[in-house]
């Protein structure tokens, strides 16, 4: 058979560069991603929103090809209110998770679809699921995905804790994604995030230009390239006699 | 059960892709399909939304239509505009909206914008990009203004102000400085032109007029040619030939009309 380059985008098709994550934490789950979508070099949507709710307390963070992930989550949200109705109860995380595999599984050969899954049900609490390219399961405390999660594992195998709370894994989030907006060429823009717990989910969101900043060069070049520098006055011309 | 051979298979029919290599192997190339190059926008105002498109279709580098209506009718307050392949969005748009009026008619409800998003994001997506409509879909329903982009893989964004097409990146950077929220009618019209003209004099692919259409949510008004600022000039003299210019050896007149007579026998179909 053939080699299939599954990572490879057609021509023209929408890509979710991206940066997503899902930290799991004592009484939920954050997920966050950063809000870029291009078609080639153009940003086709600067404030997209890649949290996508499959369940009421279940989001997934999408990347890989816009068309491929929205027709997945829109299936999977379909099957949730199938489960919900019929079994009279939220579905469990699990259940969301294993759908999601069974589609990007299945059909790994046509879809670019990269799928981390969080949420919170009532039998095992917070739960975060990474589903990669090849559509494999994977349960992890936190898991990092996009072309941005690159730059930062470093960061977050340094940085992540158990036992955090809610605001300290908020601001890992925070942290990571942004720098990893900072580095990765094919994200940016703003960040959208969610707490799921047992009482609800919150949206949060920080805009482009309140992102926490990081090392951005002043040592090396000499000046805080953030700041305005004054504009030279006139100089007289040196005129040869 | 014997398939019955009177019913096409359902899918893309390949078997002219043979005879196409063979004519390419020998020289002859396929025409290009009419593509509409193309600057589409859409955005939101306070009292709903207002859509743009330029008119020029292209076929390659040649302008096969100076004039055309990128602005498709969807349902009574929903429409949309259309880039990409021509016979595409034409016949991507006829069809749900074809569909979008069984349903209103099967639910009893208003049509939403939403659903005919999802319809067309489904078909598309289906096809694999195979059919190249990059859409702008805006309308009012009960549930109030909404304006989406789909493109032709079957992803969609939605936004409040958009372009899409050859044009997109001049009529763009025309909304990222000029779209304001809660704009006036008058505005939103003015930034839209605005942003077709830009589109327009800026791209190959895009040219001659401005289509615009303003939705509210209590009626929808279709402005065709709403700016023309391309019209020709009138030429400097008349270029026709009198009559005698070419001469002529021998002259045969004959009349091509045919007398005919109608008898009505009667009015019933003939079923026998």
């Amino acid at each position: 058979m053939q080699a299939v380059d599954i990572h490879a985008l057609k021509a023209g098709e929408v890509n979710l560069g991206t940066s997503i994550m899902a930290v799991q934490f004592k009484d939920g789950v954050v997920v966050g991603a950063d809000s870029r979508t291009t078609t080639g070099s153009y940003i086709a949507n600067r404030v997209t929103d890649k949290l996508t709710h499959v369940h009421d307390r279940i989001y997934c963070c999408r990347s890989g090809s816009a068309a491929d992930t929205q027709a997945v989550a829109d299936s999977v949200h379909y099957a949730m209110q199938m489960y919900a109705q019929q079994h009279g109860a939220p579905p469990p995380v699990h259940t969301a998770a294993s759908i999601f595999q069974k589609v990007c599984y299945e059909n790994k050969d046509a879809l670019s679809a990269g799928i981390i899954i969080g949420g919170w049900d009532k039998e095992v609490g917070p739960s975060v699921y990474n589903i990669p390219l090849g559509g494999g399961l994977f349960r992890q405390p936190w898991a990092i995905g996009g072309s941005g999660s690159t730059y930062v594992y470093g960061y977050c195998d340094a940085t992540f804790q158990e036992g955090w709370g809610k605001e300290e894994t908020v601001n890992f989030v925070k942290n990571t994604l942004s720098l990893a907006m900072s580095r990765d060429g094919s994200s940016g823009g703003v960040i959208r995030m969610c707490v799921i717990t047992e009482d609800g989910v919150e949206r949060l969101f920080v805009p482009g230009n309140e992102l926490p900043r990081f090392w951005e060069g002043k040592e090396v070049l000499g000046v805080d390239p953030l700041k305005p520098r004054s504009a030279p006055g006139p100089v007289p011309m040196a005129v040869e006699v | 059960m014997a398939a019955a051979s009177v019913y096409s298979s359902p899918g893309f029919d390949f078997s002219n892709t043979i005879r196409n290599s063979f004519l390419n192997d020998r020289g002859l190339s396929a025409p290009k399909a009419t593509s509409t190059g193309t600057t589409i926008v859409g955005c939101l105002f306070k009292d709903g939304i207002v859509l743009g498109a330029d008119t020029r279709a292209t076929s390659g580098a040649i302008v096969a239509d100076k004039n055309c209506e990128k602005i498709h009718y969807v349902t009574e307050s929903i429409r949309c505009c259309g880039a990409g392949t021509a016979a595409d969005t034409e016949f991507t748009t006829a069809l749900i909206s074809s569909n979008m009026e069984l349903h209103a008619l099967s639910t009893g409800r208003k049509p939403r914008v939403v659903t005919a998003m999802t319809m067309l994001k489904q078909m598309l997506f289906k096809y694999q990009g195979h059919i190249g409509a990059a859409l702008v879909l805006g309308g009012v329903d009960a549930t109030g203004p909404h304006l989406f982009t789909i493109h032709p893989h079957g992803s969609t964004d939605k936004l409040p102000y958009v372009t899409m097409g050859s044009g997109s990146l001049a009529a763009m950077a025309v909304f990222e400085s000029g779209w304001r929220p809660d704009m006036e009618r008058e505005e939103a019209l003015q930034l839209v032109t605005a942003a077709i003209s830009a589109g327009i004099f800026n791209d190959l692919g895009s040219g001659s007029n401005v289509d615009a259409c303003v939705i509210t949510a209590s009626h929808t008004e279709m402005l065709r040619n709403f700016v023309k600022p391309n019209e020709r000039v009138q030429k400097e003299k008349s270029y026709g030939f009198k009559r005698g210019t070419t001469a002529w050896k021998s002259e045969e007149i004959r009349s091509l009309v045919v007398s005919e007579e109608v008898t009505r026998v009667s009015d019933a179909m003939d079923t026998s």
